[in-house]
């Protein structure tokens, strides 16, 4: 076993409204960038966890997106998987 | 009858809720925690409003897994009336017995106000006996009712009369201005298909005093009551 970083995007789906992109989108508007066309906000999670490999490594987080960390109704999610050296801090 | 009400852990409505489950006639209500996996021979289930769990990741996820949830999911697959109020309803969607997910509502707003809800489809034993139509004014505090599910859910939850509620005017009328928060189709409470479970974004617990402004809310207790007493659910 060996540790790995998991680094979990979690975005609304593109056919679902997302009051809080909208909500940036005008902020940033109002502060002069006009060339923003569309913000979407999402959750970005680090997870630590101990896998045999960086393929079940993923897997495992996968799951995790599936049961809990992403509500897949609305959201879609995506995970990269680094290894972690022994006693580094994330 | 025994009406369970659970308390996890942020749950802000759950002594309002025991409170006019007193002043309906028929009804003893109980607090039951979260970690409890035992009912306590409820005959009636209500998770309530607040913030279960402080709303991490997302509002509900987290209490979709508290102990007593798997008994919740038993009870209601069993036909047992439950009622998800604001809070309560979100934990029914993260858990999987309500169709459809609550989003930030639109221009993230927290709405804490008098709202009007019409009664869409009276099929569930929270809403028996009260006419289609009827327009109920109800108190609404929520940051996230937004309600979602796509188009062809959507279809589907009117085909089968799962659509109970929807925010409108105080003459029964559906508009751009009376939906607050943004919810699809105006969409203010569903049920299951059976119709036994029940999610809505207002609070008819907070709405059944005249002393708070609102009596309306009663309404959905006294029918429970009603159709227990017709022995209507089917448990």
């Amino acid at each position: 076993m060996s540790l790995w970083l998991g680094r979990v995007t979690v975005i609304p789906k593109p056919s679902v409204n997302d009051p809080q992109g909208l909500a940036v989108l005008d902020g940033l508007h109002a502060l002069g960038f006009s060339e923003v066309e569309q913000v979407r906000v999402g959750r970005h999670i680090d997870v630590r966890l101990d896998a045999e490999g960086a393929e079940e490594a993923e897997a495992r987080l996968c799951q995790m997106c599936e049961t809990l960390l992403a509500n897949t109704l609305i959201e879609s999610y995506e995970v990269q998987v680094q290894p972690v050296q022994e006693g580094a801090a994330v | 009858m025994k009406v369970g009400v659970v308390t996890f852990p942020g749950s802000n409505g759950d002594t309002d809720c025991i409170e006019t489950l007193k002043l309906v006639e028929g009804c003893e209500p109980q607090l039951i925690w979260h970690k409890s996996t035992d009912l306590m021979g409820a005959d009636a289930l209500i998770l309530p409003g607040g913030f279960a769990h402080g709303d991490y990741l997302r509002p509900g996820s987290i209490a979709q897994f508290s102990p007593v949830m798997r008994e919740v999911a038993r009870f209601a697959a069993s036909g047992g009336p439950v009622l998800g109020i604001c809070n309560g309803f979100q934990v029914l969607t993260e858990a999987g017995l309500l169709p459809g997910a609550l989003l930030r509502n639109q221009y993230i707003l927290f709405h804490c106000a008098w709202t009007h809800v019409r009664v869409s489809s009276n099929r569930s034993p929270w809403l028996e006996g009260v006419e289609e139509g009827t327009v109920l004014r109800m108190a609404v505090a929520h940051g996230q009712g937004n309600y979602f599910a796509d188009t062809e859910t959507r279809r589907r939850l009117v085909e089968q009369g799962q659509v109970a509620f929807e925010y409108c005017d105080p003459e029964g009328n559906t508009s751009g201005e009376s939906n607050h928060n943004g919810s699809v189709d105006s969409i203010a409470g569903v049920t299951n298909e059976a119709g036994n479970i029940l999610g809505m974004m207002p609070h008819p617990e907070r709405s059944s005093d005249p002393l708070l402004g609102s009596a309306d809310g009663r309404v959905l207790f006294e029918s429970l009551v009603r159709s227990m007493a017709a022995g209507a659910v089917g448990r």
